[in-house]
């Protein structure tokens, strides 16, 4: 398909002269729009509707709370206080931000689902059954579309990727396109075809100095990949240590109630958020510094990097959530048994890791907003328009594909991650991208100079769809492991309450007994002196 | 459309239609583009008027292709050597690249609009030049001596199966039709 008929396709004609990465890019974005809209019409039908529904007693529903006789009471008692009384603007501010207050009454959280069963005239709507249901077929849906729309793209990559296809000849001879009529579109032509040329021939030049390698320069090289990778590896271990160390230091100081001004609380709250993006940030600019030491052919480091850059992100959500965990279940003095988890700081878990992605989403939001208007845009503006020398020398960041692209798919899998402790997360992921995409579009026009590079193996769709998948199937671990710890505590408190039963009942054999002897004796007495 | 179906007499009509890989709307859309061309006195005889080169290259089909002059050169039938079209050569250039035709034409044909010496093979320095010709003009655009040495060894090594450091036509339409992508690049439409 010639890159004509390809922007002829996609329905904005205007960012298809920037070559077919960027077209892709924006693809899988209007992609994750539709896939987080159809999420949230899942939860919200399944979970939420009932839920308000019964709340307010339309269609003659009723609700059967879960009830406290066989259950030991202490677990499930969950009272969050909303904001009572007169209070500050900016507290609403502030709990709008960090997912408290307000929001936390709200049915945006785990905590607003506390019942145990919805009547709608005779039909018993099992609620907490439908809402394990409703996050199993979420996340099949999820990986099953993924997949669905992955089978395309491999059948276009296999044929315009593979390099066995793409020899010298077919280059050369079949590769202008005689459709081009747009001088914008030659040039863009050009440039990419001069690059694709010299980098062919370059990892050529490189395949066969790596080929003619001594055993001296062998030893050398794979002794510094060794030594490089540990340093990654270094890196890797105090970006994981310095979120743990955040994480737990903002628990703290969240739950002390003492602490009442709300502007350095917020920065207190938002504290691994900040830290997660520093890290997502600075990360990938060290890969990408370490990796030319390596001396690897330009595909391959092209990939390693990425490879590394979505490990970064993705497991720093990973030692997050493990971080709360450890907060959640940290026991110093039998403060547990009852429940299995610290119930007396954190009544209602699920709702507080909810919170956790909830404020992740949000500064992540604002990050990309922030960055795209503040720091992009004015940068295009001035080389744009301003032709001082310095200004021209210092340039543009072009659009590079492969980190905006991972910027979605870390998004994308907090929103997996956070939907079943917040059901109402996918609408807000909805909105998130669908002005993300606007806000990119906008800036990304806004330039004379496409940004050129065409970096075949990581702007393809179907790479996209990949990473994607990744994410998605790190999202069944922590939701896995939830869920799993959301059934032992129900067992856990149920073995307890079972276990009361048993020792009242043995109480009460033993004073049935004690009364047994007690009328033995009175009518063997009667029976002596009648 | 209707105004321009009356200007090409039917027989000559049904006669190209048989003679190119072109559609009865394709004849009569390149007659309308064609006309346009030519000022506005001479537009009566469009099928028998020439248009100059420099004409031509206004079309915007032409006008960013890097292999305009050749194209004109080997569709034209100029006697002069101008390279000016005729109606007939304008339809000979729209019917070879159109999208019915066979990919032997469109090889053959290529392999004259590569051949910047016109003699018959494709030799290193037709390489070279077709090879700037793709990356555009321009000094910093083109590659440097060692790179376009590399690059005309490595298509001379995949192409020339007589190893006589020339390509001919039967090795240029071998290699061609092994190529995935030259039947849809080696388009134009109107």
């Amino acid at each position: 398909m010639t890159e004509d008929t390809e922007t002829k396709l996609i329905s904005k004609p205007n960012v298809g002269k920037f070559g077919t990465g960027i077209q892709s890019y924006f693809s899988f974005l209007r992609f994750l729009v539709l896939l987080n809209f159809i999420i949230f019409i899942l939860m919200f039908s399944f979970v939420t509707l009932p839920t308000i529904i019964s709340n307010y007693g339309i269609f003659n529903s009723t609700i059967a709370y879960i009830s406290p006789k066989n259950i030991d009471n202490v677990c499930t008692v969950y009272k969050p206080s909303g904001n009572k009384g007169l209070v500050y603007f900016y507290t609403y501010l502030k709990d709008l931000l960090s997912g408290t207050g307000f929001l936390e009454v709200t049915s945006l959280f785990y905590g607003y689902y506390s019942i145990d069963a919805v009547w709608i005239s005779i039909m018993r709507y099992n609620l907490p059954l439908a809402y394990l249901l409703a996050t199993f077929a979420y996340l099949a849906l999820s990986f099953l579309w993924i997949i669905k729309r992955s089978v395309e793209g491999f059948k276009h990559n296999l044929v315009h990727d593979a390099d066995p296809f793409q020899s010298y000849c077919n280059k050369v001879f079949a590769g202008w396109d005689f459709c081009i009529t747009d001088p914008n579109a030659a040039r863009l032509k050009h440039r990419s075809l001069q690059y694709e040329l010299q980098t062919d021939l370059q990892e050529e030049k490189l395949k066969q100095k790596i080929a003619e390698r001594r055993m001296e320069e062998k030893l050398r090289i794979y002794s510094l990949r060794v030594f490089i990778n540990i340093i990654v590896i270094a890196i890797l271990s105090g970006c994981f240590y310095s979120i743990y160390r955040v994480t737990v230091f903002s628990q703290e100081n969240s739950n002390d109630k003492h602490n009442t001004n709300s502007q350095v609380n917020l920065l207190v709250q938002y504290l691994p958020s900040i830290v997660i993006t520093l890290a997502n940030f600075i990360g990938p600019l060290i890969f990408s510094f370490l990796i030319r030491f390596e001396d690897y052919t330009p595909a391959f480091e092209i990939k390693l990097t990425l490879l590394r850059c979505v490990f970064v992100r993705l497991a720093n959500i990973g030692v997050l959530l493990f971080s709360l965990w450890s907060q959640i279940s940290s026991c110093g003095s039998d403060k547990c048994k009852p429940c299995g988890y610290n119930y007396k700081v954190y009544p209602c878990w699920e709702s507080d890791v909810g919170q956790e992605m909830y404020k992740l989403m949000i500064f992540d939001f604002i990050v990309i907003l922030a960055v795209a208007l503040f720091v992009d845009f004015p940068r295009k503006l001035l080389v744009t328009h301003c032709s001082c020398k310095l200004v021209q020398w210092f340039g543009y960041k072009e659009f590079e594909i492969s980190d905006n692209v991972l910027e979605i798919i870390y998004g994308q899998t907090i929103c997996w991650i956070g939907t079943f402790f917040s059901p109402l997360l996918p609408v807000i992921a909805t909105i998130k991208y669908f002005i993300i995409f606007y806000v990119k579009k906008i800036v990304l026009l806004h330039t004379r100079k496409p940004a050129a590079r065409p970096i075949r193996a990581s702007s393809s769709n179907f790479f996209f769809l990949v990473v994607l998948l990744i994410g998605l199937l790190l999202a069944f671990i922590p939701l896995g492991v939830s869920i799993a710890r959301i059934i032992m505590f129900y067992v856990i408190a149920l073995a307890r309450a079972h276990k009361r039963v048993v020792e009242q009942l043995r109480e009460q054999l033993v004073l049935e007994s004690r009364d047994k002897m007690f009328l033995i004796r009175k009518i063997a007495e009667a029976q002596r002196y009648p | 459309m209707g105004g321009s179906a009356s200007l090409i007499p039917r027989d000559l009509l049904s006669e190209y239609q048989e003679l190119t890989f072109l559609s009865k709307q394709e004849i009569l859309l390149a007659y309308k583009r064609f006309s346009e061309l030519l000022p506005r006195e001479e537009r009566e005889n469009a099928c028998s008027a020439r248009v100059p080169k420099s004409q031509i290259l206004t079309l915007p089909e032409l006008r960013a292709n890097p292999f305009q002059h050749r194209i004109c050169h080997v569709f034209s039938t100029s006697e002069t050597r101008d390279d000016s079209m005729s109606f007939e050569d304008f339809l000979d250039m729209l019917s070879v690249f159109s999208d019915s035709a066979t990919s032997d034409i469109k090889s053959h044909y290529a392999f004259r609009i590569f051949d910047f010496d016109d003699d018959g093979t494709l030799d290193r320095k037709d390489l070279e030049q077709l090879v700037n010709c793709l990356t555009g003009q321009g000094e910093e655009s083109r590659l440097s001596s060692a790179e376009m040495e590399q690059l005309i060894q490595n298509i001379l090594e995949e192409s020339d199966i007589d190893k006589d450091g020339t390509i001919n036509l039967s090795e240029f339409q071998h290699v061609v039709s092994r190529s995935p992508d030259f039947a849809s690049s080696f388009k134009i439409v109107l």
